[in-house]
């Protein structure tokens, strides 16, 4: 096991090098430049030159990829130009509350997910099924940013249970059970579309693990059908769930962008589609090249947990 | 049945720990303290260094904490006196010296005299200065007409320029101008932008990426003290959730309300603030090849477009009327006696057919955003419905913002006849110096895109300039925006007023026509 998450680990180098190849190339190939979005209408080419070159920008191409790769490998991400602070510090920040808004989400459709398509297989046809199927439908069409719009007019608004926007109160908050108030919201909004993809694919899977012999042999010998559902099926349907859940963390956390522009949460999706406006290039790649780096470590740990359920997954 | 037990256990638990919900819920009368302004801004700020920033979003918040030598009078764009007391200026309009105020302190303790601003010039504009590398200064050209800025004494301070230059005052008045504290961009270096120290009536406490802005009433402030104890700039940068705050009670005051959310704050609860600034929208027409090189069209155009319906139907009443090239939010040097062309298709039709242009093909550039493009997209294919009604065929292209400027900018020749363009400026000389002179063309680097060329104007321009003389500056501002009102170089569309919603609360508010938000004066209970 050790060697295969080695080798795991060690492919997952070029992947990364290859993301920065990438999103370099994108930023610079891009028409519009940092100059352009800082000086807006006083864009004169003298003015765009002297910010390019106060920029570092009038190097060529190549040698500026290799020295913001260089700088990376030494742990320096640059400056970001737009925000005025060093890319890291605004990554680790912007990133922490994506994680906190996208993994409650993805707890929570994973858990609400596959409890409800274990429902939902465990009663084939039944009222249950109906029900949840029917919600869950109606989960998956909704776009998070619209639901996230009417939860903010019914619940905020109207009722006024719960904050608008943000992720700590303006005055007076900053503990657990602020930071849970302004998290409701949100989160249920971008686990909505997850849960339902997850509950849907369970209920697959777990209809499939219910119609095997030993399933069959299991209630035969009289264990209770709750030992089945939980104990004997949903453990075997968990080795095709577990990849779903991975592809679902990867679309919660891109979900977020939207969600963090309607709730004002203050995450990376948010900062990035900003920086890749103002074209605040260092801090476009930076961002990048760590979130995707944290992707592809994640999906390591899927594989990883996955065939650690499932022993026949060669490693 | 277990299992069925069991779920409905699960979803009582469920019921339950919904209905609990609320319990994290303020309690009703939870509101904002009285003392606190928050106010919902559109964007988070670049920085809070002065001299480093281009927004309006970010001048917002600079304003309060900072101060010039000179400042706009309450409710116009006129200068004033603020940390300089009094100046003078030589006989041809190349030395300025001001007597600065005494007395004031930064907020870090460090008095403020001719060495700091001294610093504060030198700092921008030379490139051997020690802190020149806390930029960069992208509207340093403001102060380009800066030769050399002496310390005559401690509390007298003289500017050399190498050119007479009229707008100096103003641009003295501009964020671009206000003072830092030297001892603050020494200690901060590159990171003093997120730790600001200026003489404001507001001192800075904390910045909270992307949650908050706190400033704090400065106790040593050198003239009547700010009403307020503190103000929260929260950035919202998406307007329904901003609008939603407004309502739910989660900020006391919003600017840039959306059009179409207006009608949100009729009640009682609110007050509405309008306020026409230094803007103006406009289209660039290419003056040097195709159809527009015809004087006749471009009034064709002119008359074809109805301004009135674009500003009451798609803007909902937040601009008025264009007239030319110059807002009157500069009362001083607008020239009154201009009236909009009037929406007359019919003429229109008729001047196209005297200069057989009759179906002519036009290129429309259109940005899908920007610094006050306002609804750039509806406002241009209301613009394009006009046109083709009076006998234009008109194809759209439309670019993202910065795409956008790096198309227009370098020149509409050999891709377009027209293109969407807005300005905000503080001094009327700005936006017709660089963009309606013959030696503003792109090629020599200025923002003259539609080449328009007009030697009597180029010279009312450069006298204008030079003339220290307010009273004889408008006079000439003045004849420049007739002759450019008939010659229609662009098709004048329309002023954008600023809006702001505040609750009852809030008292003692206003507006002001520099688009600046200055709270010094107001209080809330």
């Amino acid at each position: 096991m050790g060697s295969y998450i080695l080798k795991r680990l060690l492919s997952a180098i070029p992947v990364i090098l290859g993301i920065t190849v990438i999103v370099f190339l994108i930023m610079s190939l891009i028409p519009g430049d940092p100059a352009t979005a800082i000086l807006g209408s006083y864009a004169t080419p003298e003015n765009v030159a002297k910010i390019n070159k106060d920029l570092g920008l009038d190097k060529p191409m190549v040698a500026r990829y290799f020295i913001w790769l260089g700088n990376m490998l030494t742990g320096d991400f640059g400056r970001s130009f737009s925000l005025n602070r060093p890319v890291i510090d605004e990554v680790l920040e912007r990133f922490n509350a994506t994680l906190i808004l996208a993994g409650t989400s993805f707890v929570l459709c994973a858990i609400l997910g596959i409890l409800a398509g274990t429902i939902s297989a465990a009663r084939q046809y039944g009222f249950a099924d109906k029900a949840i199927t029917f919600t869950v439908l109606i989960g998956i069409s909704v776009p998070s940013f619209f639901l996230g719009m009417m939860m903010i007019l019914v619940f905020a608004v109207d009722l006024r249970w719960l904050p608008v926007s943000g992720m700590y109160a303006i005055y007076g908050g900053g503990d657990l059970p602020d930071l849970i108030r302004h998290l409701i919201m949100p989160a249920t909004a971008l686990a909505a579309v997850a849960t339902g993809v997850v509950a849907r694919l369970s209920r697959a899977a777990m209809l499939e693990v219910l119609r095997q012999d030993y399933i069959r042999t299991a209630r035969a010998k009289g264990v209770p059908e709750r030992r089945v559902i939980m104990g004997h099926a949903l453990r075997a349907a968990m080795v095709s769930i577990i990849p779903v859940l991975g592809l679902q963390a990867g679309f919660v956390l891109s979900g977020a962008v939207y969600i963090e522009i309607v709730f004002q949460w203050p995450g990376i999706g948010r900062m990035l589609v900003d920086a890749i406006l103002q074209r605040d290039i260092l801090l476009v790649q930076g961002g990048v090249v760590f979130v995707a780096a944290c992707y592809v470590l994640f999906n390591i740990a899927v594989d990883v947990a996955q065939s650690l359920l499932d022993p026949r997954i060669k490693t | 049945m277990t299992f069925i037990t069991w779920t409905r256990r699960g979803l009582i638990a469920g019921a339950a720990a919904l209905l609990a919900l609320p319990a994290f819920a303020p309690s009703a009368d939870a509101q904002t303290p009285p003392g606190v302004l928050i106010v919902g801004q559109i964007a988070e700020p670049k920085s809070l260094d002065p001299a480093a920033v281009t927004a309006v979003n970010d001048f917002r918040i600079l304003v309060n904490l900072y101060e010039g030598l000179t400042q706009y009078k309450s409710g116009t764009l006129e200068v004033e006196p603020a940390l300089a007391e009094s100046w003078t200026i030589n006989d041809d309009g190349t030395e300025y010296t001001f007597k600065l105020r005494e007395g004031v302190t930064f907020h870090d303790g460090t008095p403020f005299n001719a060495e700091a601003v001294k610093f504060n010039f030198d700092r921008m504009l030379d490139e051997n200065h020690p802190y020149h590398d806390t930029g960069p200064f992208p509207l340093a050209f403001f102060f380009g007409s800066v030769e050399t800025t002496e310390v005559v004494d401690p509390y007298t301070v003289k500017f050399t320029l190498s050119a007479p230059y009229a707008p100096f005052l103003s641009n003295l008045a501009y964020p671009t101008g206000l003072m830092v504290s030297p001892e603050a961009v020494k200690a901060g270096g590159k990171d003093f932008g997120r730790s600001p120290v200026g003489t404001g009536p507001f001192k800075f406490v904390e910045w909270k990426s992307n949650e908050r802005v706190v400033v704090d009433k400065y106790e040593d402030y050198w003239g009547d003290p700010a009403g307020l104890q503190a103000v929260v700039f929260r950035p919202i940068t998406d307007p329904n959730t901003r609008v939603a705050e407004m309502l739910a009670g989660g900020i006391d005051m919003m600017v840039e309300v959306p059009p179409t959310s207006m009608s949100e704050f009729e009640d009682d609860a609110y007050k509405v603030v309008e306020k026409a600034g230094p803007h103006v929208w406009f289209l660039i027409l290419n003056a040097k090849e195709g159809p527009f090189a015809d004087k006749k069209v471009r009034q064709a155009a002119n008359y074809a477009i109805n301004k009135q319906a674009i500003v009451n139907d798609v803007l909902e009443g937040t601009a008025t009327v264009a007239a030319g090239p110059t807002p009157p939010a500069f009362a001083w040097a607008y020239n009154d006696s201009l009236e909009p062309y009037p929406y007359d298709p019919e003429k229109a039709k008729a001047l196209l057919k005297e200069a057989g242009a009759e179906g002519a093909k036009l290129t429309f550039f259109v940005t899908e955003g920007g610094s006050g493009m306002l609804d750039p997209i509806p406002m241009g294919t209301a613009i394009q419905a006009d046109l083709e009604a009076a006998g234009f065929d008109v194809e759209i292209q439309t670019y993202e913002w910065n795409t956008f400027l790096g198309e227009v900018n370098p020149g509409l020749e050999g891709k377009a006849d027209m293109a969407e363009m807005a300005w905000m400026t503080n001094d009327p000389d700005t936006l017709p110096y660089l963009a309606l002179r013959t030696e503003a063309w792109p090629d020599k680097g200025g923002f003259n895109s539609g080449y328009y060329s007009n030697p009597e104007v180029d010279k009312l321009l450069d006298a204008a300039r030079t003339e220290t003389d307010q009273a004889k500056r408008a006079e000439l501002y003045q004849q420049m925006q007739s002759i450019v009102h008939d010659d229609a170089p662009w098709v004048f569309v329309a002023n954008w007023k600023q809006n702001a919603v505040t609750t009852d609360r809030v008292e003692g508010f206003e507006l002001q026509p520099s688009f600046l938000l200055e709270l010094k004066d107001v209080t809330k209970n």
